[in-house]
C-alpha cells in the first residue's frame, strides 16, 4: 500500500472503558453509538404503530400501560404523534446519515477521523438528550403531545385547551425537536468540514465512493433545514410560554374558550416546517441513495452506471428539494399559481430521481449478479423507491391532492419511499458493513428469510392504503367505525393490521442475526465482498486511528469492477497501477 | 511507496478548498499563512477556517428564517403596531462597527509580528463587544420603560427575538476572542485563532447592520 504522512496527529486511542465507549471522540464509535440510538428508537416506533393498529381494528381490545386497558383517541394521537417523530427523526435522520456516515466516511476518504471530534461527541450526546426529552413526555402530567410530528399550529401554540398532552406534553416535544436541530447542525458541520478539508491523497471528488457523496449533499440540506426549524420551534416555544402570538389568530375559539392572542398565522409555521420538511425527507433519502449505489455496484460486479449523472443528479435534487416545499400545503388556500409553481417543481425533481433508477437499472442491466441479503435489501430499495415515487407524482397534481391530501394515499406514499425504503437501505448498509464493523459475517439463510417476509409485507401493508385514500379514508382518525363510509374498509384495515404484526414478527430475525452474530458469526476476512473502496483496505477491526498512520494514496475511481484485462474483477482504489494483477 | 506516480488530480485535492498550494508546505507554523498544510505534520488548519465558514452558513439560515417569518407576519397587516427604536441602539451600532475596525487593526499588527499592539487591540475589540452587548440590554430596558414588552405586539416580540438570538451569537464570539486572545490552544494556531475569529466577528456585525436596518425600517 502505498502511503504518505498522516494529515493530522493522530491519537493516542484512550484507556479506559468510558473513555472508549462512552464518552468517545472515535467516529467509529460514535457511529455504532448513533445506530444503536437509532435501534433503539425504531424498537420502541414499531410497538407504538402494533399498538394503534391493533387499536384500530380491535377498540375493545386491553392494551397494557393505558387507562382502563382502553386506547383513548388522544392516546391514539399520541400514539402516532410519537411514532411518527421517533422514526422521522431518531431513525431516519439519524442512522444512515449520523451512524453509518460517522463509522465509514472517515474510512472511506482515508481520512483518521472526523474533523471535529468534540464536536462529533457533542452532536451525539445532544441527540441523545433529545431522544431522552421525547421520551420523558411519555410520563408528565397530561402525557406526550398529540399534535403529530408535524407539530401544526395554532393547535401545537396553545397550550393546554387544546387537548391533553398539548401542555408540557408538546412543550417537551418542541424542546427535544430543538435540541434535535442542534444536534444535527454540528454533525453537519462535521460531514462538511471532512469531506471538503481531510480526504487523502489522490481522492477527488469524481472519485468519491457515491457514499460520500450522498452524506455530503445531506449535510449540505441539514445545515440549510434544520436553522430554520430551529427558529420555527423558537417562535413556537414563545408562542407556548410568553404568549406572543406568531402562530396564534386573534381571537381563536378554541372548545368554547377565546384566546387574547392578535393576528398570527398558523400558515406561517406551516411554510416554516415544511420549509425544513421537505428538505428533511431527502435528508432521510439521499445517504440512502449513496449506500444503495454502492452495494449494487459491488454486488453486479459492474461500475456504477452513469458514475457522474449520479453525482449530479445527487446534487440537483438536493438544490430543488428547497423550492418543493409548498406540495405539503396545497389545501391551505395557496394562490393557485403558487400551487401550480410548486407542482412544476415538484414534477421536476422526478427527473434526476428517474435518473437514478434507471442508473441503478443499468448497473444492474447485464451483471454478474451476486444475491446476498446486502444487494437483495438494495433490490427491494429500488422497487420501494419506484412504488413510493410514482404515487408522489399524483399527490403534486394540486387538483388531485386537494382530494388525497390527509388520506391514507399520503401515509402509503411516504411510507414506501421514505419509511420503507430508507428501512430497506440501513437493512443493506447493515448486512453489507457488518463484517468490518463487527469482524463476523452475518448469517445470510436468515438474512434472505428476513429479507422476504419485510419486502412482502411492506407491500401487504402499505399498497393496500393507496386504496384507502382513494375510498377517501382519513388518515389520524381513531376509529374506523364512527363514519359511515369508512365502515365497509375494515377488512382492508384488518389485513394491514396482520400484515404489521407479521412484518414485525419477522425483524425479531433480524435482531437475533445482528445481536448473535456479533459473537457467533463465522469469522469474516478483510474484504469479503472483494470490493474496492478504502473501508475494505483496513484491517478488521479497523484501528483506532484507521490507518494507523498508513494513510492510502487514491489512483482511480470507486467502482472499478470487472475491468478487462485485470486478473481480478475488482481493483481498490489504493493498488498502485503497477501492483494491478494482470490477467493471463 | 512507488515514487512520484503520477496521480492526475492530486492538485485538483489540495486545491480543492480555495488556492491550490504545492504540498510541500511543512505547514501551520506560525505568521499568518494558516493554509499551507500541505499533507504532512501539523494539523491541517484549513479545517478551522472551513468549520466556521460553514457554521455562519447554518447561522445565516436561522436568522433568514427568522427574518422571513418577520416579513411574512408584518405582511398580515391588521394588528402590527411599529415600536419607538431605542435611541441608544444607534450608539451601539456604532460600537460594533468599531469593534470590527480595532479587530481588524488587531490581525494587522498580528501579521506584521507585533504581539505587544496585536493583544491590545484584541482586548479593545472584546471590550467594545461587552459595550455592544451592554447597550443591547439598555435598549431593552429602554423598551420594558416605554412599555413595548414580549408579547405586547409582534413587531415587539421579533424585536426581542431578533437581538436576544444575535446577542447570544455575539456572546459565543466574545468566548471565542477571549479564548483566542488569552486561552492556550491545543491543536489550532494562533494565527489560525485570530482568522476565524475575525471571520465570526465581521459576520456577526454585518448581520447586526441587516438586523438594524429590519427593525428600523421594518417595524
Ligand atoms: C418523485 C418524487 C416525489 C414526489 C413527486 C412527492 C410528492 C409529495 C407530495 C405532493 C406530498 C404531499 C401530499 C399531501 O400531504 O397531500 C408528499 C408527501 C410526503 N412525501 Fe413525497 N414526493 C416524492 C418523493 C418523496 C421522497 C423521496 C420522500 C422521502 C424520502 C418523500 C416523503 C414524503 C413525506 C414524509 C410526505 C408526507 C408528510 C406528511 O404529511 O406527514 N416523498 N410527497
Ligand atoms: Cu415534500
Amino acid at each position: 500500500m502505498s502511503a504518505h504522512a498522516s494529515p493530522i496527529h493522530h491519537s493516542e486511542a484512550p484507556k479506559g472503558w468510558i473513555r472508549h465507549y462512552i464518552f468517545s471522540f472515535d467516529h467509529k464509535i460514535i457511529g455504532t453509538q448513533y445506530i444503536l440510538l437509532g435501534l433503539s428508537a425504531v424498537t420502541i416506533g414499531l410497538i407504538l404503530s402494533l399498538i394503534f393498529r391493533t387499536h384500530l381494528v380491535w377498540p375493545d381490545a386491553h392494551i397494557w400501560g393505558f387507562a382502563n386497558g382502553i386506547v383513548s383517541p388522544e392516546d391514539y394521537l399520541r400514539l402516532i404523534t410519537m411514532h411518527g417523530t421517533l422514526m422521522v427523526f431518531f431513525v431516519l435522520t439519524t442512522v444512515p446519515q449520523s451512524g453509518f456516515g460517522n463509522y465509514f466516511l472517515p474510512i472511506q476518504i482515508g481520512a483518521p477521523d472526523m474533523a471535529f471530534p468534540t464536536l462529533n461527541m457533542l452532536s451525539f450526546w445532544t441527540t441523545l438528550l433529545a431522544l431522552l426529552v421525547l421520551l420523558s413526555s411519555a410520563f408528565v402530567p397530561g402525557g406526550s403531545a398529540i399534535g403529530g410530528w408535524t407539530a401544526y399550529a395554532p393547535l401545537s401554540a396553545v397550550g393546554q385547551i387544546a387537548g391533553p398532552g398539548q401542555g408540557l406534553g408538546e412543550t417537551l416535544w418542541v424542546v427535544s425537536i430543538a435540541l434535535f436541530c442542534g444536534g444535527s447542525l454540528m454533525s453537519a458541520i462535521n460531514f462538511l468540514g471532512t469531506t471538503i478539508d481531510l480526504r487523502t491523497k489522490g481522492l477527488s471528488l469524481m472519485r468519491m465512493p457515491l457514499t460520500v457523496w450522498g452524506w455530503f449533499i445531506t449535510a449540505c440540506l441539514a445545515l440549510l433545514a434544520f436553522g430554520v426549524l430551529l427558529a420555527a420551534c423558537i417562535l413556537l416555544l414563545l408562542d407556548r410560554l410568553a404568549q406572543t402570538s406568531f402562530f396564534i389568530p386573534g381571537n381563536l375559539d378554541v372548545s368554547g374558550v377565546v384566546l387574547h392572542h392578535s393576528g398570527g398565522s398558523p400558515l406561517l409555521w406551516q411554510h416554516l416546517f415544511w420549509f425544513f420538511g421537505h428538505p428533511e425527507v431527502y435528508i432521510a433519502i439521499l445517504p440512502a441513495m449513496g449506500i444503495i449505489s454502492h452495494v449494487l455496484s459491488t454486488f453486479s460486479r459492474k461500475p456504477v452506471f452513469g458514475y457522474k449523472a449520479m453525482v449530479y443528479s445527487l446534487t440537483a435534487i438536493g438544490f430543488l428539494s428547497f423550492a418543493v416545499w409548498g406540495h405539503h400545503m396545497f389545501i391551505s388556500g395557496m394562490n393557485p399559481y403558487s400551487a401550480l409553481a410548486f407542482s412544476i417543481i415538484t414534477l421536476v425533481i422526478g427527473v434526476p430521481s428517474a435518473i437514478k433508477t434507471f442508473n441503478w437499472l443499468g448497473t444492474l442491466w447485464g451483471g454478474k449478479i451476486h444475491f446476498t441479503t446486502a444487494m437483495l435489501f438494495a433490490i427491494g430499495f429500488v422497487s420501494l423507491f419506484v412504488t413510493g415515487g410514482l404515487s408522489g407524482i399524483f399527490l403534486a397534481q394540486p387538483a388531485l391532492d386537494l382530494y388525497l391530501h390527509a388520506t391514507y394515499y399520503v401515509i402509503g406514499h411516504f411510507h414506501l419511499i421514505m419509511g420503507v425504503a430508507a428501512i430497506f437501505a440501513m437493512f443493506a448498509a447493515t448486512y453489507y458493513w457488518f463484517p468490518k464493523m463487527f469482524g463476523r459475517m452475518m448469517n445470510e439463510g436468515l438474512g434472505k428469510l428476513h429479507f422476504w417476509i419485510t419486502f412482502i409485507g411492506v407491500y401487504c401493508i402499505f399498497m393496500p392504503m393507496h386504496y384507502l385514500g382513494y375510498a377517501g379514508d382519513a388518515r389520524r382518525y381513531s376509529s374506523i367505525e364512527s363514519v359511515n363510509y369508512m365502515i365497509p374498509l375494515h377488512p382492508v384495515h384488518f389485513f394491514i393490521t396482520i400484515s404489521a404484526f407479521v412484518t414485525a414478527g419477522a425483524q425479531l430475525i433480524f435482531y437475533f442475526n445482528f445481536f448473535w452474530s456479533m459473537g457467533h458469526g463465522k469469522p469474516a476476512e478483510r474484504n469479503p465482498w472483494h470490493a474496492t473502496t478504502l473501508e475494505w483496505a483496513v484491517s478488521t477491526p479497523v484501528p483506532h486511528d484507521n490507518f494507523a498512520g498508513d494513510y492510502p494514496v487514491i489512483y482511480r475511481g470507486p467502482y472499478e469492477y470487472s475491468v478487462p484485462g485485470a486478473a481480478d474483477d475488482y481493483i481498490p482504489q489504493h493498488l498502485a497501477p503497477e501492483q494491478v494483477a494482470k490477467a493471463g | 511507496m512507488p515514487p512520484h506516480v503520477t496521480v492526475t488530480d492530486e492538485l485538483e485535492i489540495l486545491g480543492a478548498h480555495g488556492g491550490a498550494k504545492p504540498p510541500a508546505g511543512s505547514g501551520g507554523g506560525g505568521g499568518d499563512d494558516s493554509r499551507s498544510s500541505g499533507s504532512s505534520g501539523a494539523f491541517p488548519q484549513r479545517i478551522y477556517v472551513t468549520g466556521i465558514t460553514i457554521a455562519m452558513g447554518a447561522i445565516f439560515m436561522f436568522f433568514m428564517a427568522l427574518v422571513s417569518a418577520f416579513i411574512v407576519r408584518k405582511g398580515l397587516g391588521g394588528d402590527w403596531f411599529p415600536f419607538t427604536m431605542p435611541r441608544i441602539l444607534w450608539l451601539d451600532t456604532a460600537i460594533l462597527l468599531a469593534s470590527s475596525g480595532t479587530l481588524i487593526h488587531a490581525r494587522r499588527l498580528f501579521k506584521r509580528g507585533d504581539r505587544q499592539g496585536f493583544r491590545h487591540w484584541w482586548a479593545v475589540t472584546t471590550l467594545l463587544g461587552l459595550l455592544f452587548l451592554i447597550g443591547q440590554l439598555v435598549a431593552w430596558r429602554q423598551m420594558v420603560a416605554a412599555g413595548f414588552y414580549l408579547a405586547s405586539n409582534a413587531s415587539n416580540s421579533f424585536f426581542y427575538v431578533l437581538t436576544a438570538a444575535h446577542g447570544l451569537h455575539l456572546l459565543g464570539g466574545i468566548a471565542a476572542l477571549l479564548f483566542v486572545g488569552w486561552g492556550r490552544l491545543r491543536k489550532m494556531t494562533l494565527a489560525t485563532g485570530t482568522e476565524i475569529v475575525s471571520y465570526y466577528w465581521h459576520f456577526l456585525d454585518g448581520l447586526w447592520v441587516f438586523l438594524f436596518l429590519l427593525l428600523l425600517l421594518g417595524r
